[in-house]
């Protein structure tokens, strides 16, 4: 009958203090909000005997309802044992190492390993994981756009990427990061691979955790800032992000896809919503470099704008690799910050709806949980409270199958609010 | 009979391995087209697919069809029984899946979303929330999405005090109910009132299943099982209530968003996996989960309560539940499983459209650009928010494409000059501008020749992704020059 151990609490709090203390706007709200004290739930039983009378039965059976069948009534519960199968897979995602120590080459204080199920995400009878998902926060290189709720909380440090870096990892306990080179881009400022070479060393030098290299997305522009990266950088397995059939078309593929294993980086296969593509680009990538140094990305659609599809690419990819597809069985990644491309992400809507404070990094939360059940190995966030949540609910998905006492599962019945 | 062991009779075929055969085998087999199909074996592939019932033939439910319907029942039967909860116009049908998976077929009966109060609220407190129920909607993509279902709960634990509450909802919503109490005489109260509604009794319990059943089928309602954490108990309990020939069961396993939470999510996924992929009967029924449960907790604020509370309904969304009860009527709790509701029970096999015709963006002049793109959801709404985020004026010509994404529909040419050409003179494109020059998709590069020749239009191939849309219109959009027609 233990209702609540008091560890329990005690992790419940502090799991809502975090929350709270890394979401400026989430604390405002609560601002001169007391704290709620919930009276212990209570069922209480008056003094109503349980008791049914003979004649009870007498109503009729509305219609439309079969009337049931008077028969032999069970006087005792039916058992029925149940055995939960453990499915077997033929098929397991390969082990990907992102990051090196100075052991291995590198220079980061340790390496991730992400992949290795053998077993979908969270399956029925599935053992402990042999990789948690891990989270990679975003550094921009320039000043860029962002939802004000987004914005806020690295303010003083989106002037420099390094800072920024910092930042994630000291204040936001980032297992990783990514540095997005958006100013590569021709139609933006056009920066000189070199000097984006410069970008990610002094991110290597700021922080200690993988990074994940970002392009601008042209294909021509990108594959000379990689092959620039890859060389300036070597040795320390950073996750370039990424290649793609355009590049196969522009004939910018082989380059990169040398010098990642010419210098010993990883490659995020990025293709649209298509697993055909997926093997394809992949095919395409076997025959430059191990595919041990391939991660996918399949593509996130923001909640609202066709997460579904995402979701159902992600469950498909994952589930034919299992039953043996090899060219899918390599770890994936969804960036959950494309949440806020969602117009109830950030817009001002009628006040029924809700602040926007808390719509949108809810909406990056559930953007990421979604995926999360998918499969995905490795997740590009944003926002401090979805950060904090994700990695909430993987501790708790994750940690053995602990039930709480039954009395109080039924707890919320008779509560009182 | 009662163990998970395979079957002894022969597993039942999934809907995906149906065959239109055996659907045809079965039908009248008159071609009458009373379905609106040319011949029964067009209607065997619809059914086949989910896109036709059985109650679209009628010839199939005359007095000499009836073995044949049976057996078409039998073998299009979901894995997970359908029930149904509430009377009349608003009722809801929850379960009925077919699929473990979404990729597999479709999902069916969106999982309704029932809004608690309970006996001891003061009564305007109780009509204001009701109120709020019934009036909560968002419109999306077109389609009003909405709350429910209403779930009444005694705190008193008093008979007549859950009475009078079951008897002021029941009056004042036309929602379906839940009836919460583990109590049978409180129970016997509430449906003494809205019995006749078909509410959904909750729960039958290892404690209290007997007295329960018998109210099941005096009142012919629909009871839910609650064994929290607790599977083979679950198992039991639904085993039972078949005893007494009640078959509209609803499975609780127990929901919890802490500790609990991953034998939550494992217990959902275990029960609807032996259903869907092991054929167990006893599995066999829907699902409900509890967001609310999170509230059961010692002070805690609001606040983080209501963010863990939509964490958890998105997680059983995703997760096998068929139907949630939830607690917080906040907006920003509540859209966003409204919309992953919404979009997670439509056709992954089809792509979900929107309305094709001319959109607005900004205050576009005569010589703002016009813009081409699909009628496919996904990349309308990409291209608009790409239009949004660079604040341009200009104009949308979306073509029916049928739902296909731009590169798909020049592939199938449902993209083609043709319907470009037609789209244009449909939408009064030319008396909007004074300009004749349209910006297709890169994608779509292929038919730009054709396109000027039939249209008359000067076509520019515009960007493949349409976040190049910004700098493709700073760089090409010479408004000046583009005023001169071919």
């Amino acid at each position: 009958m233990a209702r609540n151990n008091s560890s329990n609490r005690n992790n419940r709090n502090n799991a809502a203090d975090q929350i709270l203390a890394l979401a400026p706007h989430l604390i405002e709200m609560l601002d001169g909000v007391q704290q709620v004290e919930l009276e212990d739930f209570a069922m209480e039983i008056g003094d109503l005997s349980l008791f049914i009378p003979k004649g009870a039965f007498s109503s009729p059976s509305p219609a439309g309802t079969p009337p049931a069948v008077r028969r032999e009534l069970p006087e005792n519960l039916i058992p029925a044992p149940f055995h939960a199968k453990t499915a077997e897979y033929p098929g397991r995602i390969r082990e990907v190492t992102l990051g090196a120590t100075k052991a291995d080459g590198g220079s980061r204080a340790r390496a991730i390993t992400i992949g290795g199920a053998t077993m979908p995400a969270y399956a029925s009878g599935a053992g402990p994981v042999l990789h948690e998902p891990v989270i990679a926060l975003d550094v921009f290189d320039m000043e860029i756009a962002l939802p004000k709720y987004l914005k806020e909380n690295v303010l003083g440090v989106m002037q420099d990427p390094a800072e920024w870096a910092r930042f994630n990892v000291e204040k936001l306990h980032a297992d990783m990061v990514t540095v997005h080179l958006m100013s590569t881009d021709p139609l933006i400022r056009d920066t000189r691979p070199s000097e984006a070479a410069k970008t990610v060393e002094a991110v290597l030098q700021a922080v200690d955790v993988p990074v994940i290299v970002g392009g601008c997305g042209d294909p021509k522009k990108d594959a000379e800032v990689f092959a620039r990266v890859a060389e300036m950088a070597a040795g320390e397995r950073l996750l370039l992000n990424s290649v793609t059939l355009d590049m196969a078309e522009k004939k910018t593929l082989g380059a990169v896809a040398d010098a990642a294993r010419k210098h010993g980086h990883v490659l995020l296969a990025f293709t649209g919503l298509e697993l055909n593509s997926a093997k394809e680009l992949n095919r395409r990538l076997y025959e430059y470099l191990p595919p041990e140094q391939i991660v996918m990305d399949l593509t996130t659609v923001a909640l609202g704008y066709g997460l579904e599809y995402s979701f159902s690419i992600y469950e498909r990819a994952r589930y034919a690799a299992l039953m043996g597809d090899e060219e899918l069985a390599h770890p994936v990644i969804s960036a959950a910050t494309n949440a806020w491309a969602a117009r109830e992400a950030w817009m001002q809507l009628a006040p029924e709806y809700g602040q926007k404070q808390l719509r949108g990094p809810l909406w990056e939360t559930i953007n990421a949980l979604t995926l999360l059940l998918a499969g995905v190995d490795l997740f590009l966030m944003m926002h401090p409270a979805a950060v904090l949540t994700l990695r909430d609910v993987v501790k708790r998905l994750s940690s053995p199958a602990a039930q709480e006492p039954a009395d109080r599962l039924n707890g919320w019945v008779g509560v009182r609010l | 009979m009662t163990e998970n062991t395979p079957a002894k009779n022969q597993r039942k075929k999934s809907i995906r391995e149906i065959s239109p055969i055996d659907v045809y085998k079965n039908l009248p087999r008159t071609n009458c087209g009373e379905c609106g199909e040319a011949n029964c074996m067009a209607f065997a592939t619809r059914v086949v697919n989910g896109e036709k019932v059985l109650a679209d033939c009628p010839p199939l439910f005359a007095e000499e069809n009836k073995d044949a319907l049976a057996r078409l029942s039998e073998l299009l039967a979901p894995p997970v029984r359908a029930v149904k909860i509430g009377a009349g116009e608003s009722a809801v049908t929850i379960g009925g899946k077919y699929v473990l998976q979404r990729h597999e077929f479709t999902y069916h009966n969106p999982a309704p979303v029932a809004i608690d109060v309970h006996d001891l609220m003061p009564e305007a407190e109780m009509d204001e929330r009701l109120r709020k129920i019934e009036g909560f909607s968002y419109l999306y993509i077109g389609r009003k999405l909405s709350l429910d279902a209403v779930a009444v709960r005694s705190v008193s634990g008093d008979a007549e005090t859950f009475k009078k509450a079951v008897e002021r909802v029941s009056r004042a919503t036309k929602l379906p109910l839940l009836l919460c109490t583990t109590d049978p005489a409180v129970m016997k109260a509430g449906l003494s009132v809205a019995g006749s509604l078909r509410p959904l009794i909750y729960a039958a319990t290892e404690g209290n299943w007997k007295e329960m059943a018998a109210l099941a089928m005096e009142y012919g309602c629909p009871v839910a099982v609650s064994a929290p954490g607790d599977p083979p108990l679950l198992r039991s309990l639904a085993a039972t209530l078949l005893g007494y020939g009640i078959a509209d069961i609803v499975l609780d396993p127990g929901t919890s968003a802490e500790a609990g939470l991953s034998a939550t999510i494992g217990n959902f996924t275990t029960i609807r996996t032996a259903a869907c992929r092991d054929n167990d009967e006893l599995f066999g029924f829907p699902l409900l989960g509890v967001p609310m449960a999170v509230w059961d907790a010692p002070e805690i604020s609001e606040d983080v309560l209501k963010w863990r509370e939509a964490v958890t309904a998105s997680l059983l969304l995703s997760r096998y539940a068929d139907l949630l009860v939830m607690h917080s009527l906040d907006g920003w709790v509540l859209l966003p499983q409204l919309i992953w509701r919404f979009n997670i029970y439509t056709d992954p096999r089809k792509p979900v459209s929107v309305e094709p015709g001319l959109r607005e963006y900004g205050t576009p002049t005569e010589n703002s650009p016009v813009l081409v793109t699909s009628n496919y959801a996904l990349t309308y709404f990409t291209v608009e928010s790409d239009i949004k985020a660079a604040n341009l004026d200009c104009l949308l010509l979306v073509i029916d494409t049928g739902g296909l994404s731009v590169e798909s529909a020049v592939a199938g040419r449902n993209l083609t000059p043709d319907t470009v050409a037609a789209a244009l003179k449909e939408a009064g494109v030319a008396s909007r501008v004074s300009h004749t020059t349209l910006i297709i998709p890169g994608l779509a590069a292929r038919i730009s020749g054709d396109t000027e020749e039939t249209t008359g239009w000067k076509v520019l191939v515009g960007p493949k992704d349409s976040s190049g849309i910004a700098a493709f219109v700073k760089e090409r959009w010479k408004p000046a020059q583009q005023a001169v027609g071919p």
